[in-house]
């Protein structure tokens, strides 16, 4: 993970994680979570979905830190994170 | 299909009616953003639901009161905030919320909401403002810059647009705020701090109109749009509303540009009986002994 500066108490920081759910046919292919998702996550995929867009799909299954703006930004209501329980530290 | 079922429902669903779902906006337009922004500031207010009323116009915006789930009212076009009027003042404890769009808002429904501001009446307006008239097919609205193209304006718009912060601020509101729809956060920090805030608040969400307005004006997709509004953008908290003018593809200022304390259209209203009719005047709204 990328950081701008040490942080002091990086021994006891954790960085949580978030398990990305995608209703795909409800997805109308706007590109705004791919295009915003801080940790580039997510991904357009080659896939149609029943109205005929394409839905993302999730690249980079580890790299959600579950920040929930995809969630925030979707203007379908179509993709929702849930928090996983395992945590990593930073340092690794 | 029993598969998908049996995965978590979405969060907002809760407050989304999912019979109505898919909506009717655009790919790309901001409407929705908009809305995921308020579900969320709904869910950060301290106040039972059951007394939350969302009341809408007609356009494209208009559409929101028929997606929430809450006691919600679809009415005739420019007409929600007398009808949000009506609602608060034969019920006091209701928070009002009037959602819809810039030509519902300050065109048809302009007078309505001069006056409702100058009385101060305790509701909450979120102006969704796209720059046209997007239902009927992106015709000049008040709020359409100069020289930008519209149907009814095809060698450019030459009519001076509303500043709605502007409006309001002159008018009396004593909450408004301006963000993007891409400020998620902050747009939805201004919608608690509006719908908290006791009086006329208003809140304008700049939205990126795909189908009419970024295709006439050649802009690129709502994406691309959506992207200049956020980062031409300047955040300047408590900006003189007199230089908030919207410039077309020009940087505009947002931010939190008003916010002060005025007595409210029943506050006023008791305080003046109060003081003709003496003691035997019953006050009016925001206790439940009237009744």
């Amino acid at each position: 993970m990328k950081l701008w500066r040490t942080p002091l108490d990086i021994d006891r920081l954790k960085i949580p994680h978030g398990e990305l759910h995608i209703i795909k046919d409800r997805c109308k292919g706007c590109g705004f979570c791919v295009e915003y998702c801080p940790r580039e996550v997510l991904e357009l995929s080659d896939e149609f979905n029943i109205k005929g867009y394409h839905p993302p799909y999730v690249k980079d299954e580890e790299g959600c830190a579950d920040c929930r703006l995809c969630e925030a930004i979707c203007p379908e209501f179509a993709i929702f994170v849930t928090t996983k329980e395992e945590v990593e530290s930073v340092e690794s | 299909m029993n598969k998908e079922r049996l995965k978590p429902e979405h969060p907002m669903e809760a407050l989304l009616r999912m019979d109505r779902m898919p909506h009717i906006w655009c790919p790309t337009c901001g409407i929705g953003t908009a809305v995921s922004c308020f579900i969320t500031a709904l869910e950060k207010i301290d106040y039972p639901l059951d007394k939350v009323v969302v009341v809408s116009g007609i356009g494209c915006t208009g559409r929101v009161a028929g997606y929430v789930k809450l006691d919600s009212f679809h009415t005739t076009h420019g007409r929600p905030i007398p009808f949000a009027t009506g609602l608060k003042l034969g019920n006091p404890e209701l928070k009002v919320v009037v959602f819809s769009g810039d030509g519902d808002i300050v065109a048809i429904g302009g007078n309505h909401f001069i006056h409702a501001a100058r009385r101060n009446i305790d509701i909450t307006v979120i102006c969704v403002n796209n720059f046209n008239y997007a239902m009927t097919g992106g015709q000049v609205a008040p709020t359409t810059p100069l020289t930008a193209l519209a149907t009814t304006s095809p060698y450019g718009c030459f009519e001076t647009p509303f500043s709605i912060p502007y409006l309001a601020d002159s008018c009396g509101a004593v909450y408004v705020a301006r963000w993007t729809a891409l400020h998620i956060r902050r747009l939805t920090k201004s919608m608690v701090e509006a719908l908290n805030k006791p009086g006329f608040s208003v809140v304008e969400v700049i939205c990126p109109c795909s189908t009419l307005y970024a295709r006439r004006n050649k802009l690129g997709t709502g994406l691309d749009l959506m992207k200049f509004y956020h980062e031409s953008s300047v955040i300047k908290h408590g900006a003189d509303t007199r230089e908030l003018d919207i410039e077309f593809q020009k940087p505009m200022v947002v931010g939190k540009f008003v916010d002060r304390e005025r007595p409210t259209f029943l506050e006023s209203w008791n305080a003046q009986m109060k003081k003709a009719l003496g003691e035997k005047f019953q006050p009016y709204g925001g206790s439940n002994e009237h009744d």
